[in-house]
Formats: structure tokens, C-alpha cells, sequence
């Protein structure tokens, strides 16, 4: 028998320390030891997405992974993709552009959209289908993934998108009365 | 879904991680993606009692040209690859494979040495390789040997790599200027495995062909180069017939294993389908 190892990274920018087993996947990690239920566990065999997480700069299939291999890493999942109670763009252009249905997949889709979106600001239809062909959804045909996309690249360069979302219009008029 | 019990190693160096090889033997596995392995290691296929984890070793990653050489890291993710520069300029062939591999995930992790010595003739590296005329450097406790692709797949999972060897480097000729490159790949899905692709690269005068490299993925127990092939073709203009020609000597050479992507009839047809469709881009790239 294998003994447990001490393993400590950053999640979603706060220290944490698991001690594992070291045949224990990432996912598992995140789930039951962490409480980090967002990542979700499609086929556990890398081929779905909906676990997907970003390391280090990367996206990853986080059931893919040893989470001994994880020592010293920087681990966003798609709790930490709000910030400050807002809403990222990505998670207004999913509610805005109806970007899901049952939501399985969203969480890893969001996630991968995320670092899609740092490393190619202004993708293409084209491009946003081509680097999302890791995640799959089997509720939307993946039009509506596609416009969400499209929305988050948008606002997130700073040119105007239409919200009609009605949570999403309140959430603004908040803000305006703040203002 | 989960591996049996093994114990875990990270070695900080190369010297570190090729004395773990010898002392644990054939009980250890070489971690690098893990795109291969920890899959198999799941399903129980693979049930190492040593993981030796190549990822903390410094310096087994990066491109770079020494000479008339280009040299890959073993531990270059396929992601990596896509973005080179260097390889975008001087071999776009790997760059255009490396855009067929698997997922946008599954290229943050699977490296070109993983691909490699996994001897797995459905991955596609091992083909590109024969093709690009490529040797590894593989590193063991009497230090450095380089061998040639064309020496390396011996067989299904099979290859010339010693069990207490580590490969760190790809080396690959620069083609000649001008030269004409595709890989066709024919795949069901995004990740899937080939159902059959071939690689190649051409060198024309004229219409005349001049050199010609093909390989094929997926068609047989290691990956395959159809020298026949390309024998039919070198001095020929590539007429229409000379290519047909070629086509049936490189469907000649396939034997795939049938498979849920089909039977040996059909894998074989899309062997030569997916040569024409290679050779006809590859001519259309050709500086001539």
C-alpha cells in the first residue's frame, strides 16, 4: 500500500493542503476533499471537459492528472472566475445568450473559454469552435456556447454588449443607483 | 476509474531520474503528459509500481536550430508545437499534425516524447518522424545515443528504447526550401485516433517530382514509411496516373487491425485516399 503524501498548491487563489494517496486524480481531490463541486466528472476519461480546470496558465482535464503531480501549482476553477460578487463576462454572456441548458458541461466550458479568451482575445467562430473541441455538450448544439463566447470577447475588450437578461439588467441599475 | 497503488518519484534531474529506471526496473513507468499513460493506468492496462514523473526536470522542453537541425525537446507539449514559431517557419508538416492531435487540453499536457516512445502506431508523431527523417536522443546511465526513427518502431507498444533509457531530444533535418508538406488525417471525432493518415512531404522541379517522403499512421503494427511509393514517384512528373500508382503502393504496405473505426477493407481504401489527398495539397505548396 501506497502511503498518503502532503500536497500543497494555490486554488482559486487561496494556500491549500491535501494529504493523498498518490494514484488520487485531481478531480477527486477538488471534489471531495476540497469541496469544490464546479468541476464536474462527465466520462473520466478525458474526453468530455466538464472537469476541466486551469493550471498554471493551462487548461486541464483535471482527471487526467495525479494531484501529487499538482505540488506548488496555480489552480483556478469555476468558483473562483466571479470576482467580487461580479458576474465574469463569461457567466454573463452563458445566462445572456442562453450559453447552456441542464449546465453540466458549463462549468468546464466557462473554464476553457477563460483561457481561451487570454490567449486569443478576438477569436473567430472558426477559432472559438476549434480550441473548445475538448468540451461537449450534448443540450445546446453549441451555437449558444458559441455566441457566449463571442459576448465575454466582446465586453471583455471593452466594446458595448446588449444585456436583456433580466437579473443582469437589475444587477446594472444596481450599480448605476451606486454610481 | 482509478490507478492501482504505486509509488510516486520526482526527480529533480535527468542523472536522478535514469538511476530511479535502473534500481526500480521494469516495475516503473516514465511519466511525462500522461495523456497515454494515466489513462491506461485507470483502465488497469498499465499497472506501474513506480511513477517516475519527468515534468521537474529542467531543460526537456523548448525548439530550438542548430545548424541545418531542428531540435525538440522531449518534453515539448503538442501546444508548443502549434506555436513555435521556428516550426511554423521550417517544418509546418508538424505543425499542421500537431493541430490534428486530440484537444485543446490534451495538447496543454501530451508531449512530442511521450507521443514517440509510446510506440503507439495510432499516435501520429511516430509517422511524422519516419517522414521527416527524424533521430532521438535517448539518455541511459552510459550516457547519450542517438537513434534514427528509421530504427526505432520495432513493434505495437514495442521500441528500440532501452528500460533504463529516457529520450530528451528530437532532432529533424530541415527540409530542403521550398518544400511541399501535408498531413490528412481521417478521424471520427475531435481526439479520436486516426482511422488512417498519411504524411508527406515533396520536392518538385517542374512537374517533375523530385523527392518524396510519405508515412503512414495507424495502418499497421508501428508506424510506416512507403518507400515503394515513394520510389514510383521520384524522377516522375506527377501525373494523375503516377499518382493513382503510388496510391496502390502505398495501400500495399497497410495492414491496420479492424476496429470500431472500421475493418481492414475500408482503413486500407482511406490509407490511399488520405495519401492523395496529402500529395495533392503537398503539390500545391511545392516551390518549384
Amino acid at each position: 500500500m501506497s502511503q498518503t503524501v502532503k500536497v500543497t498548491f494555490k486554488l482559486n487563489d487561496r494556500p491549500v493542503e491535501v494529504l493523498v494517496e498518490p494514484r488520487e486524480l485531481l478531480i477527486h481531490t477538488l471534489r471531495e476533499k476540497l469541496a469544490h463541486t464546479g468541476p464536474h466528472i462527465g466520462c473520466e476519461t478525458s474526453h468530455c471537459g466538464a472537469c476541466t480546470v486551469d493550471m498554471n496558465g493551462a487548461s486541464l482535464k483535471s482527471c487526467t492528472i495525479l494531484t501529487v503531480q499538482c505540488e506548488g501549482a496555480d489552480i483556478l476553477t469555476i468558483e473562483g472566475i466571479a470576482k467580487n460578487g461580479e458576474l465574469h463576462a463569461l457567466q454573463e454572456g452563458f445566462m445572456q445568450e442562453h450559453g447552456l441548458q441542464c449546465g453540466f458541461c458549463t462549468p468546464g466550458m466557462i473554464t476553457r473559454a477563460y483561457r481561451l479568451l487570454q490567449e486569443i482575445p478576438d477569436p473567430t467562430e472558426e477559432e472559438i469552435r476549434y480550441w473548445m473541441a475538448g468540451n461537449l455538450c450534448r443540450c445546446t448544439g453549441y451555437q449558444n456556447i458559441v455566441k457566449s463566447i463571442q459576448y465575454a470577447a466582446r465586453k471583455l475588450r471593452g466594446e458595448p454588449v446588449e444585456t436583456s437578461h433580466p437579473l443582469m439588467g437589475e444587477k446594472a441599475a444596481q450599480s448605476e443607483m451606486a454610481g | 476509474m482509478i490507478p492501482k497503488p504505486f509509488e510516486y518519484h520526482s526527480p529533480q534531474s535527468l542523472g536522478d531520474a535514469v538511476a530511479m529506471l535502473q534500481q526500480y526496473g521494469d516495475e516503473a513507468k516514465l511519466l511525462a503528459g500522461g495523456h497515454s499513460l494515466l489513462p491506461m493506468m485507470k483502465l488497469r492496462f498499465a499497472m506501474p509500481s513506480h511513477l517516475i514523473d519527468l515534468n521537474r526536470i529542467p531543460d526537456l522542453a523548448g525548439v530550438s536550430e542548430s545548424g541545418n537541425e531542428i531540435r525538440i525537446g522531449a518534453m515539448t507539449t503538442e501546444n508548443q508545437l502549434i506555436w513555435s514559431e521556428l516550426l511554423q517557419r521550417k517544418l509546418p508538416l508538424l505543425v499542421e499534425a500537431a493541430r490534428l492531435i486530440a484537444d485543446p487540453q490534451v495538447r496543454y499536457r501530451g508531449t512530442i516524447g511521450g507521443d514517440i516512445a509510446h510506440g503507439d502506431p495510432g499516435n501520429d508523431h511516430p509517422a511524422l518522424m519516419l517522414t521527416l527523417d527524424a533521430s532521438f536522443v535517448l539518455a541511459g546511465a552510459n550516457g547519450e545515443r542517438v537513434v534514427p526513427a528509421s530504427e526505432f518502431f520495432l513493434g505495437t507498444y514495442y521500441t528500440a528504447m532501452n528500460p533504463d533509457e529516457i529520450m530528451t531530444q528530437i532532432r529533424i533535418p530541415v527540409p530542403p526550401q521550398g518544400t511541399g508538406w501535408c498531413y490528412a488525417k481521417l478521424k471520427r471525432k475531435t481526439g479520436d485516433f486516426a482511422a488512417a493518415a498519411a504524411a508527406v512531404l515533396l520536392q518538385m522541379k517542374g512537374d517533375t517530382c523530385t523527392g518524396v517522403a510519405i508515412g503512414l499512421t495507424n495502418l499497421g503494427p508501428t508506424a510506416l514509411r512507403a518507400s515503394d511509393a515513394e520510389a514510383a514517384l521520384t524522377g516522375q512528373p506527377l501525373t494523375a496516373d503516377a499518382i493513382e500508382a503510388a496510391a496502390q503502393k502505398v495501400m500495399a504496405i497497410c495492414e491496420p487491425a479492424a476496429d470500431l473505426r472500421g475493418d481492414e477493407t475500408y482503413k486500407t481504401a482511406m490509407a490511399g485516399e488520405m495519401f492523395r489527398k496529402a500529395i495533392r495539397t503537398a503539390m500545391e505548396r511545392c516551390t518549384r
